[in-house]
């Protein structure tokens, strides 16, 4: 290994990889096999911190950043101006398994721009990940970028060495697709996905039966979309989003905020501010979904397109629907209690646990981890004390904001300057 | 009058303490490592000779009454080695075995509260030191990390190792306790080094490591700036995530 060689390429090629913030390495079950090299069952660890605060637990880079396509919102892109680089296989296999040996990481993200075209370029992470699992014994977490396009068989050899595979839409919208990706088609992102999904399936059914069937893809499939580059509102996103998880199975969808990065007019300037609030409300979003039994319609709808950004959607939902509280923490059942604004997960089943030894009255909830100054207005307790006002949504809104500080505060303020 | 009750700071010593404790009946009794022992005129002192087979009957007495989450939250906050701690953690075995139920778990008593206070510290640096050790290859091709924790976590963080690196041998040695814990391919030992002075443990001396050990340290370097947004910027949070006494020994975050 030519030290300068490789010193260069992955400066181009892991910078070129950073725009892809799915960085999980959570949820495989392979283990240490043959007193081999790593255990990606005991992965999910973040070995360090980007400076911009994002956990750092795979190598993450790119295989090339030559590619033949041309999407506007890519720095990848074939009209932009910049050095390119392309890793043999046996590089990445190297520095893979010196990083993973020194504890540096939890294993390898492996992305790729497409060159020739999407088969060659597959094969390419296939055999990258074939030769880590086979010539060097590595138990350690693998994620391959599934290319668009690409066929049957190596979505099937894919998913026999990694843990997980992912195709990245990016784009929410058909419309927004046509006008900054032309020579993209939606059937080709669907295409190794449905495979994968089939897979997956029908590994699940013969595991069943066989045992020693071999490992398909354990931590299963993601996908990430860019938020803010071509125009689509909240609910287009999260409409794509709840359409990928259902049909598709998905583990995760990222959501992503566009960084500026080209002069390109069909996209927001360089210099336009991340949307990372935006990007925190999509996710919160996701989470309601995801766990706490909301339907996507209840949060955005014809009436409600947008999220709102000053405050989190479960307290925008409460707001709309105040016919429905309040509710009596000593009686309702789990699916109203997660509905309560400033109530998480964990203080739900911590409630549901310790209301079966007494009522609890405001002090309990406080011990808890109930988040009051939001909960107070719509829950009653065993205490005489309550919010007996009958107050607006809009009034109570007002209450809140008014005492409480989000870590966003300045962001908001920010951005709410920038667009009037 | 209280009675100091003197150990070795083993865990077994500690245990071997209790069982005295119990054994002598007594009530008020300080117990305290050696290395922190200061003779005061207010107290009986006892010297306890770690016994494995009389801190086994404590530990499997207390196995039989409490579950074991609420055992291993006991060993957790001995590793912390909090000055109150042994105290503690005698007056929370005491009330262990006198209550008929099982307590160990009832966190309006002031020592179990401590315990699972302290636990949770100790807890929170196994996982990180699981996620901060940086192995350098030695020219004896080991692997060789140094760490300083608050706690003395290298007991709890050596099977995480163990099950992830089980083809390379490794050594990971705790520069503030003096003693490290070495694979070799076959099992663990508990050694202790002496460093000449020449030594020094943030850097990367070509006189002990390989020649591309360097390399890889800068190829890491060079990963974690290129990896890093800069219109996202966030220090606070970075620090949050990776306090900055941990970053003497973050290859990352040190100058080669
Ligand atoms: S195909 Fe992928 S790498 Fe190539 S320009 Fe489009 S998004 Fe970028």
């Amino acid at each position: 290994m030519s030290f300068e060689r490789v010193q260069e390429k992955l400066n181009i090629l892991a910078d070129a990889a950073k725009y892809d913030v799915s960085c999980s390495s959570s949820g495989s079950n392979r283990t240490n096999k043959n007193k081999g090299l790593g255990d990606a069952s005991a992965s999910g660890i973040c070995h360090t911190y980007t400076e911009d605060g994002r956990c750092v637990s795979l190598l993450k880079i790119l295989l090339t950043n030559h590619c033949i396509f041309d999407c506007a919102y890519c720095v990848t892109r074939k009209s932009n101006d910049i050095k390119r680089a392309a890793f043999k296989v046996q590089e990445v296999v190297d520095l893979t398994i010196n990083f993973y040996r020194r504890n540096y990481i939890e294993g390898l993200f492996l992305s790729s721009g497409i060159f020739k075209n999407a088969d060659y370029t597959m094969e390419r992470l296939v055999a990258v990940a074939k030769k880590l699992r086979l010539e060097e014994n590595f138990n350690g977490y693998i994620h391959l970028k599934s290319i668009p396009g690409a066929s049957d068989e190596l979505m099937r050899e894919a998913g026999l060495y990694a843990d997980r595979l992912s195709v990245n839409i990016e784009i929410p919208t058909e419309k927004g697709l046509k006008l900054l990706a032309p020579d993209k088609n939606r059937a080709d992102f669907l295409k190794p996905m449905k495979k994968v999904k089939n897979e997956i399936i029908q590994y699940k059914s013969e595991k069943k039966i066989i045992k020693s069937t071999p490992k398909y893809a354990p931590a299963g499939q993601s996908t990430q979309m860019i938020v803010g580059a071509s125009g689509e509102n909240d609910m287009e996103i999260m409409y794509t989003s709840n359409y990928f998880y259902k049909n598709f199975n998905l583990k995760r969808v990222y959501y992503s905020g566009y960084v500026p990065i080209s002069y390109d007019n069909r996209l927001p300037q360089i210099g336009t501010p991340v949307p990372m609030l935006r990007e925190n409300r999509l996710y919160q979003t996701d989470w309601l979904l995801r766990f706490y039994g909301f339907n996507i319609e209840e949060i955005l709808n014809n009436d409600h397109k947008s999220l709102d950004l000053d405050i989190d959607p479960k307290l925008g939902w409460a707001l709309r629907n105040l016919h429905e509280f309040p509710i009596d923490v000593n009686k309702a059942e789990k699916r109203m209690l997660a509905r309560i604004p400033g109530l998480g997960m964990k203080s739900v089943y911590k409630i549901i646990n310790a209301r079966r030894y007494g009522k609890l009255n405001w002090e309990h909830l406080k011990a808890i981890g109930v988040a009051l100054n939001r909960a107070k207005y719509f829950i009653i307790c065993a205490s005489n004390e309550y919010e007996r006002r009958d107050l607006t949504a809009q009034k109570i809104k007002g209450l809140i904001l008014q005492n409480s500080k989000s870590k966003y505060t300045k962001t908001l303020s920010n951005q709410l300057n920038l667009f009037g | 009058m209280y009675t100091a009750l003197i150990y070795d700071g083993s865990f077994d010593g500690f245990l071997t303490s209790i069982f005295v404790s119990f054994d002598l009946k007594l009530e008020k009794v300080n117990i305290v490592k050696s290395q922190f022992f200061q003779d005061s005129f207010f107290e009986e002192k006892e010297t306890i000779i770690t016994d494995k087979e009389k801190a086994d009957r404590v530990w499997l007495g207390l196995k039989k009454k409490i579950k074991p989450i609420e055992l291993s939250r006991m060993y957790y906050a001995f590793l912390s080695e909090n000055a109150t701690v042994e105290n503690a953690l005698f007056m929370a075995i005491k009330y262990v075995f006198k209550s008929k139920d099982n307590v160990a778990s009832n966190f309006s008593n002031p020592y179990i509260l401590e315990i699972s206070k302290l636990s949770k510290n100790v807890s929170r640096e196994k996982h990180r030191m699981e996620a901060f050790v940086r192995f350098k290859l030695t020219k004896d091709n080991i692997y060789f990390a140094n760490i300083e924790p608050d706690f003395n976590v290298l007991p709890l963080i050596t099977k995480h190792f163990k099950n992830r690196y089980a083809d390379q041998k490794w050594m990971i040695y705790d520069l503030k306790r003096n003693y490290g814990i070495f694979y070799n391919l076959e099992k663990l030992e508990t050694i202790q080094l002496s460093f000449n002075n020449s030594f020094d443990p943030t850097k990367t001396n070509a006189s002990y490591f390989t020649d591309s050990e360097l390399e890889f340290q800068q190829l890491w370097k060079d990963y974690f700036k290129s990896t890093n947004i800069k219109s996202r910027k966030n220090m606070k949070l970075h620090i949050q995530h990776v306090p900055k006494r941990y970053w003497k020994y973050l290859s990352e975050k040190s100058p080669i």
